[in-house]
């Protein structure tokens, strides 16, 4: 699939967004005033930035808010209005928590709900595909996007010892997720056999394209640039997102400033990291549409 | 909404005959003609006449090799636009209820005034039957030519679709798939049509005819060629007259040997 990078920013900045917001809905860390302000601003920028960010690849921004009546049947749709939802409902949360420092609990709780369920449908989106196999895992995809959105959301936090079962939680996930995905296609018995149903009859090869040039179809689904850095490229959004930050956490420093100073870098080096692991959960996705054009 | 119909009172769709399909791709290009003038916004080209050209297309025909165990390759075209599945995953994944199924005869459609673009919908269909159209930023797909097919304005032998109308070895048939009696599930119960996908569950209406086994003449009969006792040479030898000119030519210096 192609990583086009409105979808990768988009997933990573409001997965850890919606993570961040989930903590402080359940009131960790107690803030108020000026303190609980920087914090929703962080989070709302994050989570409200992504958003805008996955509507560049719209080919109608400007209708992007016919999404939310879906709800029913599509993911997407349902993921708009959790978002929405969830938004509207941490801004209450947060108005008590700025401006009368006071914590309306349910509303919090409930805000929380919201914000991880809109990861929840985000990653939905991805794992209803039938004809991406390598997402097509339920309950992994979900899982990978809630442990990751979860972890950053402690980091953002502060909550480090939230933080350090979170990332080795999403580490594993991670993992697992790597190692299912790379049997999944082979797994889901689809073959240029079967596209074609020619398969009883023999040997199937594409023979000739339908077209000289490119088109929607290849540039959209047939993206193999880079794949094979993949090894590569796992081990450093391995190293970025899961294991440096855990290491950041657990070095005995002294003193609050070097505390702080190695939790940024935490934060700084997660985000990198997640985006690295985004980037290869597109770029190493294969839809079945590519069997037709003898391509994976 | 995008919900699916639970059925659908007729399964209008396509039969397509990979046994006669020559590959001439002539269904690709009345198909991009009739769709571009009429339903929904024009199918565009990118860079027609420079270096990288691309464009929009409802229908496309691949061509593949088949190797059996034993025995010659057999080359298939394979014609390919949108199946009208019944359970047609494009149109649930949809968020804004652009896609949807029709009740009246199940052709999947996209409402262009609704769609924004955001094309989950190609990225669903396990066929590649939807394309994002560059220039208008909404998705196209095969409409089963709905502005032909019920339009009185039109001959009525036009009555069709644009791609089986024009198909010059008839491998493209058009019809009611949900009922038994019609041509078209006459024919796919004579010539066991098939499903593409039938893992994907998206139950196609649109039905594939295999090719045919291929005639195995030579097997039967040592001749292959039928016609060449008949033409085979009467006489080896001339004699007479033109016998010895033949001949005594043939001794000159140049002559044949
Ligand atoms: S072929 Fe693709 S676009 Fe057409 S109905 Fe089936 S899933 Fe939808
Ligand atoms: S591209 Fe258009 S038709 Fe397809 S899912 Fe998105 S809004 Fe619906
Ligand atoms: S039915 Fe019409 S729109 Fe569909 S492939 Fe044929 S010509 Fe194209």
């Amino acid at each position: 699939m192609h990583p086009a990078p409105s979808v990768i920013v988009f997933t990573t900045l409001s997965g850890l967004g919606f993570g961040l917001l989930f903590f402080l809905g359940l009131g960790m860390p107690e803030v108020t005033g000026m303190v609980a302000f920087v914090f929703y601003l962080i989070a709302y920028a994050l989570a409200v930035g992504g958003l805008l960010a996955s509507t560049f690849h719209l080919g109608h921004p400007e209708r992007a808010w016919k999404a939310f009546s879906q709800w029913r049947s599509s993911w997407l749709s349902r993921e708009g209005c959790c978002a929405v939802a969830a938004l509207l409902t941490m801004g209450v949360y947060a108005t008590g928590a700025v401006f009368l420092q006071s914590h309306w609990t349910l509303v919090g709780a409930l805000g929380a709900a919201l914000s991880l369920g809109t990861v929840f449908t985000t990653s939905m989106i991805y794992a209803q595909l039938k004809t991406v196999p390598r997402w097509n895992m339920v309950p992994l995809t979900p899982a990978l996007f809630l442990t990751l959105s979860l972890a950053g959301g402690a980091l953002l936090a502060g909550q480090e010892g939230q933080a350090m079962g979170l990332l080795t939680l999403a580490g594993l996930t991670l993992l697992a997720y790597w190692h299912q995905g790379d049997r999944a296609f082979a797994l889901s018995g689809t073959s240029l056999a079967t596209a074609t149903g020619l398969g009883a009859r023999g040997d199937v090869r594409a023979f000739e394209p339908p077209h000289t040039g490119t088109n929607y179809l290849l540039r959209e689904f047939a993206y193999v640039v880079g794949r094979k850095h993949a090894t590569r490229l796992r081990v450093i959004g391995f190293a970025l997102a899961i294991a440096l930050p855990l290491l950041c956490l657990l070095l005995p420093v002294q003193g609050l400033m070097a505390k702080h100073l190695l939790a940024a870098l935490a934060v700084v080096l997660h985000i990198a990291g997640v985006a690295c692991t985004r980037w290869l959960f597109f770029a190493e996705a294969e839809h079945v549409v590519g069997l037709y054009y003898g391509k994976r | 909404m995008t919900d699916l119909p639970h059925t659908t009172s007729r399964k209008m769709g396509l039969v397509i005959d990979l046994d006669t399909c020559v590959g001439c791709h002539a269904c690709v290009i009345s198909c991009k003609g009739w769709n571009t003038e009429n339903y929904g916004a024009p199918l565009s080209d990118q860079d027609a006449y420079g270096a990288d050209p691309s464009g929009t297309f409802l229908n496309r025909v691949h061509s593949y090799e088949v190797q059996p165990e034993q025995g010659h390759a057999q080359l298939i075209h394979f014609p390919k636009s949108c199946l009208h599945c019944e359970d047609a995953p494009c149109v649930t994944v949809c968020p804004t209820g652009a896609s949807y199924k029709r009740v009246e005869d199940g052709i999947v459609l996209v409402n262009e005034e609704d769609c924004i673009g955001c094309g989950l919908c190609a990225w669903s269909c396990p066929y590649g039957a939807r394309e994002l159209d560059l220039a208008a930023g909404v998705m196209k797909k095969c409409t089963l030519c709905v502005d032909r097919i019920y339009n009185e304005n039109l001959p009525e032998e036009d009555r069709q679709p644009a791609c089986v109308r024009t198909c010059p070895a008839g491998a493209r048939h058009f019809g009611d798939l949900g009922d038994p009696g019609s041509d078209v599930s006459q024919l796919v119960a004579a010539r066991g049509g098939m499903d593409l996908m039938p893992e994907m569950g998206t139950k196609p209406v649109n039905k594939y005819l295999p090719p045919r086994p291929k005639d195995t003449l030579s097997q039967t009969h040592e001749q292959i060629d039928v016609l060449a006792p008949f033409l085979a040479p009467v006489a080896e030898d001339t004699g007479g007259f033109l016998g010895w000119l033949d001949r005594a030519l043939d001794k000159l210096p140049g002559g044949s040997n």
